[in-house]
């Protein structure tokens, strides 16, 4: 866990600073920073030790960008006329920009350039001047970034620099990163008053730095007050991670649930109100992830635009379809439970074999959109995923929509009227076959766009429906039929069920044994989570 | 560690029958006091909606009771929680003296002795005639006697005085699904009388039935009286007025009156939400 | 002498088994009197196949006692199938003894490649042939046994119980595909050697396995056909039309369904364990819903609550499956969708009961 954190801020800490400064190209340069650039090229690396830390000290605009390349390994001469050039490798040549004009000068073979080299040494000095540059930096995310960066891996000049911003740090938050990374050097300080006073400004610190920090303290203490403060300090953050990491498995469960809950509602919808096992239900899915695949496809320039504009097509392609099923097939055996299942799932199986015959066996993979990749870090221990975070979000929207839609139009009204009583509703003038088809519709449109959110979380295949359709029915079975909140709770608790046991039992046999609830469960309480009772449930 | 073995005792005692593998043989009916069936105290709601509110009633040996009363008066669920398909929210229900009908379920309460016919005639279509009074027949139901069944000739004459005091003699190989509406509901009858209960509740025998159609279960059900006792639901006050001795009203879930027909008809109250309705 | 009573009204069922005798007798007796390349010669290959087509109907034979007669729909007796088929593979394992490729006495193959040290305690026993077969009835009768005492008791019914039927596979599918159950993970058990000291490359055992398949069939068909005759066989197609009535009437409606599933649960298990020998392997996909789903599929085709259309049902579409997989591989799941649409569409009765239906309307004329 701490490492793929570690990875990520370390990664953020990365990503930040090309970003923020690539708007630095064309400004003057001063003498210290040319004179360093043209060390860079020496053979010896003393004389490029030297170079970096010439550059770091110029105070020039471009020193962090230039570092950053040298450390990325991105930084060229042009053998031919000494250019300092950024290059990025395209097949065999390079496509080179001008490093100090930001001139593009086009593909240059990789011959013509020479790379400027470093060793170990070298990457350990120009993480510690980054670490130092980046602590001046004007953006205080930057220098709080810089100031987490430093705690893994401190050195006595790293320390001294820490000391030396800190002087004139203002930003708050800043500060206290910085107090936290020398309160971790001060741990090594021979006086255990010192010792005492650093264990106590970063008590509930939960970069996971600090622990491994406290944990080796712990180790070689020998002063009994400051080991009992550790001990304390460490037993303060590992009650802290657990708290977070129940809290992730916790939003894990969510995500995993509403995933459950799109792909079960439309489910309930033609399971409550026509009493009809749509087989082929996890097939409409399937072809509103085909949906936003195609879309992809059509307008690969406009990811972000396909994936908005698949979720009404996927609505239209899969209501349509299922409009189709219910007019050609379903009609004919309303009253006949078992067989409408069988002819369904023979429909499920024409349905595959067409996506297979059009797109091959093979799984296709749907791009995600920027503004969803990436995650939401909450604290050093908690970090969400976007893309989770998103499918939750339009997980209750559709459901909002679907609940509003079936209180509050006509059409709901007429669906609710048919699924409590056909015969009078029918009698009332609704037009009941309409209300069948339109539903049947409506709640396959939902399973289309419940594939479009699926589509962002797995692979695109032909049968990427039948693994949802036996925990779809599972879903509705448990919250009980005919409920829309059942389907949000029961889609929910499964899904965090399913979270909290993986952990201990592995995701195979937590969902063994969650199938094996559900059956128990429906054993006891046929009617589910919420049952309909009374007269009506006959 | 002696305890423990001693409480093991039991479980491994030779002559230990255990509770599953025990025959369900029902108490036998105790009436002593000549009342066959007590409902007392008995209130259930489905979703808030009181079906039965404080219902007692109270059925004698041999007596042929009619109940009457609107729609929603809790007559169909009444018979729904004697039989064993609703579990009342409160109050009591007993078979005689001695047997607690809350505690049994559908099949243990008809082999103690209450048999039910609905109000839809419900036989068996893809069955004839015949072999719906055979599975009616009083006897033993379990999993491989049924396996094993042979009728013997006691039996064959029984299902024959059925079927001709049923009037279905020349239908007996045919199958239900083909007999007409009245046809099935005699035959539903008949099949109480193959069950040979002690107690049979009747839902509303002559719905849909022709006026001779009529006259002919009147006549069934007063065969079937006397040596059983009868419960009728009923809508039809001549129909009623042609078999019944005492009647009971039932509105909201309560009992509103009780006592022959004459008086019935001149009860206000009753007159109020029913009869003049 | 009621059982030959209970065969005499059933016309049909006497042709079937009938052939079905002969089948046993004269295809084993072809493939081995008369040499290859003879006019009368059947080969090794088609007789396997028709074997595995014997074991097929056999569970066809299975489902439709509980779907046709009981009205239970399951999608689920590809697993009491498998389990039967795990039994026998069991056996098998263990009477390849140290012919493995490790050539370890005790361990099987895949054991010894997991670094087992020794044999799981349900392996046990299993290089007994009786207690195998033993097995081969039990653990299917015991699954169903206690899945149905659940399902029955609480009253499960229709749908549900088809969709918790489905997932009781689907879960015993996803449990058998682990390494740590102990059944070989997704590769299943195979490698067989021999049966009863009879190896499993030679021809005659082979006729021999085919010979118990018909046989294994034809007693299966008369015992169904004895329960469905029997005063038990109308309890249970009272249950299946109007379930609720047949309590009021004093019947113990789950003791009977659990009666019916457990025994349909063995017959399916019997299939298993004698399909297992005769195609080599068993695995997870065994238990497959699909797979579960494709058997009610025969019984539909050839009509249910009939047992004779179940057997021809499981004949002709597995005969056509091996057409078809052959002749247009992309084609066979359209067709088998097509079938399931086509047949519960038109011919709700399947081909036994269109037949019937011809007939009547010709003796109508």
């Amino acid at each position: 866990m701490n490492t793929v954190l570690q990875f990520i801020i370390t990664g953020l800490l990365f990503c930040l600073p090309i970003l923020s400064t690539s708007v630095a190209f064309g400004a003057t340069q001063s003498a210290e920073f040319e004179q360093g650039v043209q060390l860079l090229a020496s053979k010896s690396f003393t004389e490029k030790e030297q170079a970096i830390h010439m550059i770091g000290n110029s105070g020039d605009p471009l020193a962090i960008k230039t570092l950053q390349a040298v450390y990325a390994g991105k930084l060229f001469f042009v053998k031919k006329d000494k250019t300092l050039v950024y290059g990025e490798p395209d097949g065999s040549t390079y496509s080179v920009t001008d490093f100090i004009s930001g001139e593009d000068l086009g593909l240059i073979k990789k011959r013509k350039l020479k790379k400027i080299t470093i060793n170990n040494k070298l990457r350990g000095v120009l993480k510690s001047v980054l670490a130092g540059l980046n602590l001046q930096h004007p953006d205080p995310k930057q220098r709080l970034a810089a100031a987490e960066e430093i705690l893994t891996g401190l050195n006595p000049e790293l320390i001294t620099l820490l000391k030396k911003s800190l002087l004139t740090e203002q930003d708050p938050e800043v500060r206290e990163a910085l107090t936290s990374a020398l309160a971790v050097a001060g741990l090594h300080h021979q006086d255990p008053q010192q010792r005492l006073a650093s264990l106590a400004l970063i008590a509930g610190n939960l970069n996971p730095v600090v622990k491994n920090a406290i944990q080796a303290l712990i180790e070689k203490e020998n002063d009994p007050i400051v080991l009992k403060k550790a001990e304390a300090a460490l037993k303060v953050i590992e009650a802290k991670s657990t708290w977070y990491a129940r809290l992730e498995t916790l939003f894990f469960g969510l995500s995993l649930g509403s995933v459950l809950v799109l792909a079960a509602i439309g489910l309930a919808i033609t399971f409550g109100v026509i009493g009809v096992i749509n087989m082929a239900h996890g097939e409409l899915i399937m072809l509103g992830a085909y949906t936003t695949y195609v879309l992809q496809q059509l307008m690969p320039n406009y990811i972000g635009l396909a994936l908005a504009l698949s979720i009404p097509a996927a609505f239209c392609v899969s209501g349509l379809t299922g409009i189709l099923i219910e007019k050609s097939v379903i009609r004919f055996l309303y009253g006949r439970p078992l067989e409408t299942l069988l002819a369904t799932f023979g429909i499920s199986l024409v349905l595959q074999q067409t996506v297979r015959s059009i797109f091959s066996p093979l799984n296709r993979s749907v791009a995600t959109p920027d503004w969803m990749s990436g995650s939401l870090v909450i604290n050093p221990l908690l970090s969400l995923t976007t893309n989770r975070v998103t499918i939750f979000l339009f997980a209750m929207i559709v459901f909002a929509g679907l609940f509003v839609l079936l209180k509050k139009s006509s059409l709901g009204l007429n669906v609710r009227a048919v699924a409590q009583n056909r015969n009078m509703a029918r009698a009332m003038g609704v037009k009941a076959a309409r209300v069948d088809a339109l539903t049947f519709g409506l709640g396959s449109g939902i399973a289309g766009i419940a594939g479009v959110a699926l589509s962002q979380l797995t692979n695109v295949g032909p049968n990427l429906g039948q693994a949802y359709i036996i925990d779809s029915f599972m879903v509705v079975v448990f919250g009980g039929v005919g409920n829309l909140w059942g389907t949000l709770v029961g889609g929910l608790s499964l899904g965090i069920a399913n979270k909290f046991l993986e952990p201990w039992i592995g995701a195979v046999l937590a969902k063994i044994i969650i199938l094996i609830f559900i059956i128990l469960f429906i054993q006891k309480r046929p009617q589910g989570l919420f049952p309909q009772k009374g007269r009506a449930a006959e | 560690m002696m305890a423990t073995l001693e409480s093991m005792h039991p479980v491994f005692s030779r002559n230990e029958v255990f509770e599953f593998l025990k025959p369900e043989v029902p108490p036998s009916l105790d009436l002593d006091r000549g009342v066959i069936l007590y409902l007392e105290g008995i209130s259930v709601s489905f979703d808030g909606f009181k079906a039965i509110n404080d219902l007692n009633l109270y059925i004698d040996d041999g007596e042929l009771r009619c109940i009457i009363g609107p729609n929603g008066a809790g007559k169909t669920t009444m018979m729904d929680i004697i039989t064993g398909k609703t579990t009342p929210d409160t109050g009591s229900a007993w078979f005689g003296q001695n047997i607690n009908l809350l505690k049994l379920d559908e099949p243990e309460i008809a082999a103690a002795g209450i048999g039910r016919k609905f109000q839809k005639p419900t036989v068996f279509e893809n069955h004839t005639t015949y072999e719906n009074l055979e599975l009616a027949m009083a006897g033993n139901k379990g999993i491989m006697a049924t396996l094993g069944a042979k009728l013997s000739s006691e039996q064959q004459d029984r299902i024959a005085e059925a079927l001709m005091l049923i009037g279905l003699v020349e239908q007996a190989k045919i199958q239900a699904g083909a007999l007409s509406h009245g046809q099935k509901q005699w035959l539903e009858i008949g099949m109480l009388l193959m069950q040979n209960p002690k107690l049979v509740l009747i839902d509303e025998p002559v719905a849909g039935m022709t006026h001779q159609e009529m006259d002919r279960t009147a006549e069934l059900l007063h065969n079937l009286a006397g040596e059983h006792s009868v419960v009728v639901v009923e809508h039809d006050m001549d129909f009623i007025r042609s078999i019944a001795q005492k009647v009971t009203v039932l509105h909201q879930g309560s009992v509103l009156a009780e006592g022959n027909m004459d008086d019935i008809q001149n009860n206000q109250k009753v007159i109020e939400v029913y009869l003049g309705g | 002498m009621s059982i030959i009573k209970s065969l005499y009204r059933d016309k049909v069922g006497m042709v079937m088994l009938t052939l079905l005798t002969l089948m046993a007798v004269i295809i084993p007796a072809c493939n081995q009197v008369f040499p290859e390349g003879h006019t009368f010669h059947i080969s090794t290959f088609t007789m396997t196949l028709l074997g595995k087509y014997l074991c097929y109907a056999l569970l066809a034979l299975s489902v439709d006692l509980v779907w046709g007669y009981l009205g239970i729909l399951s999608l689920g007796h590809g697993a009491f199938f498998g389990l039967g088929g795990y039994a026998m593979g069991m056996y098998l394992m263990r009477q390849i003894g140290d012919r493995g490729v490790y050539g370890n006495p005790l361990l099987p193959d895949f054991m010894v490649f997991l670094n087992w040290q020794e044999l799981p305690w349900f392996w046990h026993g299993f290089n007994w042939f009786a207690f195998a077969m033993l097995m081969v009835m039990l653990a299917p009768a015991a699954l169903a046994f206690i899945f149905g005492w659940f399902a029955f008791k609480s009253r499960v019914t229709g749908v549900y119980l088809s969709i918790i039927t489905q997932a009781m596979t689907y879960a015993l599918l996803l449990a058998f595909f682990r390494n740590e159950m102990g059944f070989g993970g997704n590769n299943g058990l195979t490698d067989f050697k021999d049966i009863l000291g009879f190896s499993l490359q030679n021809d005659a055992t082979k006729a021999g396995l085919f010979m118990a398949s018909a046989i294994a069939l034809i007693l299966g068909y008369i015992s169904c056909r004895y329960i469905t005759q029997s005063k038990l066989g109308r309890v249970c197609t009272a249950i299946r039309d109007q379930e609720s009535r047949v309590r009021f009437l004093g019947y113990r409606v789950e003791h009977a369904k659990l009666f019916i599933f457990t025994f349909s649960a063995v017959l399916a298990g019997i299939a298993g364990a004698l399909y297992v020998p005769q195609v080599g392997i068993i695995n997870p996909t065994e238990f497959s819903p699909l797979n579960s789903i494709e058997i009610v599929i025969w019984v539909a085709v050839g009509g249910r609550a009939t047992l004779y259309g179940a057997v021809a049902g499981a004949l002709v579409v597995n005969y056509a499956k091996s057409y078809l997989t052959a002749a247009f591989p992309d084609a066979w799941l359209f067709g088998l969708g097509a079938l399931f649409i086509l047949v519960t569409l038109f011919l709700p009765q399947g081909i036994s009961g269109g037949i019937t239906a011809l007939f009547k309307k010709k003796e109508a004329r």
